[in-house]
């Protein structure tokens, strides 16, 4: 397998920031880290995740759509829109490489989100698998393999080293790219970090979850269940769950005045808000109750129901780690279950 | 102290005092304790906490809770108390529906200090002599107590209650705090490297309102952030400057009503210090009005909304803020 | 880059109707003239004037007319107040069509159709009845119940005088919640005026209105021995994309803006009460 070894990787860095802009995972002085542009000898990060997930590559938090210039009666619609230029993600975990093809199934279905697709269609996704998973950790839930994480490329590390493996056209691509640094090495350190880390992703805390009693069909079994009161209660009504996971994907379009013209932006929004669903006739979600139920229902049913099974959830932990009054998925889960 | 809570919540209910308790419900690992209302002594035996990481403010809970039937019990730390009474002094809770039990304050532990340590997998964290002993599935971990302690309670600004019906264990007095320490740091900073400090800090907001939504102080029924008729409404930060405002608008909204209690910063999941902000405008309010501390009292006047002929003339703002 | 159905396009309001004291009918055609675009009776688009709002409102005009699109509009909220106060001429932004549309080439081909309105509710079925009245040989009886809070609330009333009651084969009945001067028609709901017209159990039924309407007039049509199965409605839940993403107008795992807005009862009986 090819490899680079650990004290070359701002060599590596280097290289792929002189074609494309890379952005790596980096730390703050708060003990956090978040993607960074790359800047010649920039760190990557040791952390397991970013607070923010990498869904900003593709779906940042605000966007411009489309811009407006009124005169008089008349309004001239201005299309702004441009193709993205290319870039490499390096260092996505496998919950966050997952992530990306639960957005797909949002944005690219018809109509494509031409501003999301066009991200998607130059960005390079090197994904980093995981050595050290959280307490908060239960990718395994949804069938993800930390240890073989999915995107382009993927680059595993036996503490020494960075091995690379193309898992499509465009991460072979990504790999020939940077093969002038790369050497060939031997896997067998690397193997015994993969079975050391799989042992480890058997025994977390949250490996015995099972989502055998969700699913596209369990929407009467649940949506009136008595759980939902005592589940919400303390729920703040605010978008950190929403914000800092990487599947939630619903937004608001929105215009702003700039003084010469609008600006139509959509920004991420939270069901979870009084507002998200209200009328100028009324709310049919107006308790936090409604709201909250929307979230893990959406996450846990109505997701499944429209995507073949699939749950709007990679076990990525961050609501976990995040949520002000630590309610999560996995403990809705764990309280709806009907065994 | 779990115990001796634990039998006090199971005492009022039983002897009709209350009908429910607010306190914090067990979580999946040692650290994820939720606020919960309980209605039996069965759901106390079973899932109430009180230990290192009961940290949360339960007083804005109240608001809604002593609008309801019957008399709920809240058991409130020392700086919930001044929340509490700031409340009362609003006319935001019914204090009749509440009886209150003071308990013991921290300080309490932040789990992110630990994990920003490197320490992940962690399943156990034992508080041996003030020394942390963490296990994880890596294996066990030790650091110091107060290198976890949650910001707020570092700076701990008194051990006194300043309302309740009862107290378990003794009351404590008001602190000499340090707690304007990193204010006067900020103060003694040049125009330009506080403008960056705050840039860098606020830069990281993603305007989730966690901030807002835990505040015992902001509880307008409609925020003017989320009224589309306010001309503010904003989700997301169009751009940086409208992302600064927003705290600093919410900063001078709580100005003389906020009691410190730390909740924005221990809420905010990207750590901004949103209380220095809050702190600023405490020390300036006791610098300028005299020493004040919201939530000590229900019946003083705010210094804010209290005129006097003591209070600095209006020019102080544009003398002050020459360099 | 391919166009993305989030940018608009710019239609131009060539009329405007005062029907009701709170609603208004525009008149919505190119600025080269023709329609903006082709829709199916009960589609929808997203109207907006940049910088005050965009909102989803039904087209009420038929398919059938080739010249212009029509949208009645109640005057309730923000976007719909800047919408009633302007002039002819004006541009506004349209993008659609949105949503699925009522099954008049397939399932109501051939049946005998009862239209329930109430109020503003008759936007969305106008768009029915003259798609009907202008393919008058695939339909069979039209029965129209039509009411509103008094006879200046009936949308398109003169319409419904000088074309609908004209034709041969469609009947209409009115009704108005109180009494009124000048008025001899019906006075009553419009859930216990369908019971009392006792329409035959053969017939498919169309009904938009206010949701207490709906629900009272449906559990009327149950009693009368009707099935959900027989039943359509449309409806309007808050949205921002208009195509199934931006995440708000879900009804259970159904999205109004994209698998609605016109639901079977039978199908809505399927999905969370929640609407």
């Amino acid at each position: 397998m090819l490899k680079i070894s650990k004290d070359k990787l701002n060599d590596l860095f280097d290289l792929i920031a002189q074609k494309q802009t890379l952005y790596i995972p980096a730390d703050r002085n708060d003990g956090e880290s978040e993607y960074k542009k790359y800047e010649s000898g920039m760190t990557l990060s040791n952390n397991l995740n970013t607070v923010r997930s990498a869904k900003d590559f593709f779906f940042p938090q605000t966007e411009n759509l489309v811009d407006f210039k009124m005169e008089g009666k008349n309004i001239e619609v201005i299309d702004i829109r441009q193709e993205s230029e290319d870039f490499v993600v390096f260092g996505v975990r496998a919950c966050d490489a997952r992530s990306f093809t639960i957005l797909d199934k949002v944005f690219l279905v018809e109509p494509v989100d031409s501003y999301y697709k066009t991200r998607r269609d130059h960005g390079t996704i090197v994904t980093m698998a995981c050595t050290r998973p959280a307490e908060t950790c239960f990718c395994g839930l949804f069938g993800i393999d930390a240890t073989a994480p999915e995107g382009d490329a993927a680059c595993f590390s036996d503490g020494e080293s960075y091995f690379f493996k193309a898992n499509n056209e465009r991460g072979q691509a990504f790999i020939d790219s940077i093969s002038s640094l790369l050497e060939e090495g031997d896997t067998a350190k690397l193997d015994e970090v993969q079975n050391k880390t799989k042992e480890i992703l058997g025994k977390l805390p949250l490996s015995g979850l099972s989502t055998d009693s969700f699913g596209g069909d369990k929407l009467k079994e649940y949506f009136n269940s008595d759980k939902w009161a005592e589940l919400s209660e303390a729920c703040l009504g605010c978008g950190t769950c929403t914000f800092v996971c990487p599947t939630c994907q619903c937004y608001d379009i929105k215009d702003f005045n700039t003084g010469h013209g609008i600006k139509r932006f959509r920004c991420w929004d939270s069901c979870m808000y009084s507002d998200f669903t209200k009328m100028a006739h009324g709310n049919p979600r107006l308790t936090q109750l409604e709201r909250f139920r929307q979230r893990f229902m959406h996450k846990l049913v109505y997701f499944p129901a429209n995507n073949n099974g699939e749950f709007g959830c990679v076990g990525c932990g961050r609501c976990l780690s995040k949520c002000p009054i630590s309610m999560n998925i996995v403990k809705v889960m764990k309280a709806l279950e009907v065994k | 102290m779990q115990e001796a809570i634990i039998n006090k919540a199971k005492q009022l209910l039983a002897d009709g005092t209350v009908n429910r308790v607010i306190g914090w419900k067990r979580g999946e690992f040692i650290y994820d304790v939720t606020p919960a209302v309980f209605e039996s002594a069965e759901e106390i035996d079973k899932d109430f906490v009180f230990d290192d990481f009961t940290s949360a403010n339960v007083s804005k809970y109240l608001v809604k809770e002593s609008q309801k039937e019957g008399k709920i019990l809240a058991f409130l730390k020392p700086c919930d108390t001044y929340s509490f009474n700031q409340l009362i002094k609003e006319h935001r809770v019914v204090r009749e529906n509440v009886y209150i039990v003071g308990i013991p304050g921290g300080p309490k532990l932040d789990i992110e200090k630990i994990k920003a340590k490197g320490i992940t997998g962690i399943t156990n964290v034992v508080n041996d002599n003030y020394t942390l002993k963490i296990d994880t599935i890596y294996g066990q971990e030790t650091m110091p107590f107060y290198e976890a302690v949650l910001d707020k309670c570092a700076s701990c600004k008194s051990k006194k209650h300043v309302v309740y019906d009862e107290l378990i264990g003794e009351d404590g007095d008001v602190l000499e705090s340090n707690r304007f320490e990193m204010v006067e740091k900020l103060e003694n900073m040049t125009a330009q490297e506080r403008y960056e400090f705050w840039r860098e800090q606020l830069s990281k907001c993603i305007r989730c309102n966690a901030c807002r939504n835990v505040c015992p102080a902001c509880t307008c029924e409609k925020c003017v952030f989320d009224n589309p008729n306010s001309g503010v409404e904003n989700k997301a930060a169009v751009d940086s400057f409208e992302e600064n405002m927003f705290h600093i608008i919410r900063a001078f909204h709580v100005a003389g009503r906020c009691t410190d209690c730390g909740e924005c910063s221990r809420v905010c999941p990207q750590h901004i210090p949103l209380h220095l902000l809050n702190r600023k405008f405490i020390k300036d309010i006791n610098t300028l009005y005299g020493e004040y501390q919201a939530g000590a009292d229900t019946t003083s006047r705010a210094p804010l909304t209290d005129y006097t002929t003591d209070d600095c003339e209006p020019s102080i703002v544009h003398e002050r803020g020459v360099e | 880059m391919n166009n993305d159905t989030l940018i608009p396009y710019i239609g131009v309001v060539t009329d405007i109707r005062q029907d009701t004291p709170d609603v208004k009918t525009f008149r919505v055609v190119s600025p080269n003239g023709g329609k903006v675009f082709e829709h199916m009776p009960g589609q929808c688009a997203m109207l907006s004037i940049p910088g005050v709002g965009e909102g989803m409102f039904s087209i009420t005009s038929s398919p059938t007319n080739k010249e212009f699109m029509e949208f009645s509009i109640k005057k309730c909220g923000c976007l719909t107040s800047w919408l009633h106060a302007m002039e002819v001429g004006q541009q506004i932004t349209i993008r659609g069509p949105y949503g699925n549309h009522f099954p008049v080439e397939t399932d109501l081909k051939g049946k005998d159709l009862l239209f329930i309105a109430g109020g503003i509710g008759l936007a969305p079925l106008r768009s029915v009845i003259n798609y009907v009245r202008d393919n008058r040989a695939n339909y069979g009886d039209v029965q129209i119940v039509y009411g509103s809070r008094s006879k200046d609330d009936l949308v398109d009333y003169k319409e419904i005088i000088d074309e609908w009651m004209a034709d041969d084969g469609i009947e209409v009945n009115l009704t108005i919640d109180n009494p009124q001067e000048g008025w001899d028609g019906h006075v009553g709901f419009v859930p216990n005026y369908v019971k009392e017209l006792d329409p035959s159990i053969s017939k498919t039924v169309l009904i938009c209105g206010p949701p207490i309407m709906i629900k009272f007039t449906l559990a009327g049509l149950k009693e009368l021995g009707f099935t959900e199965t027989q039943v359509y409605t449309t409806m309007e839940l808050r949205m921002k994309c208009a195509v199934g993403k931006c995440g708000r107008c879900n009804i259970g795992n159904k999205y109004v803006c994209k698998d609605g807005p016109v639901f079977r009862f039978d199908q809505l009986g399927e999905l969370p009460d929640e609407y």
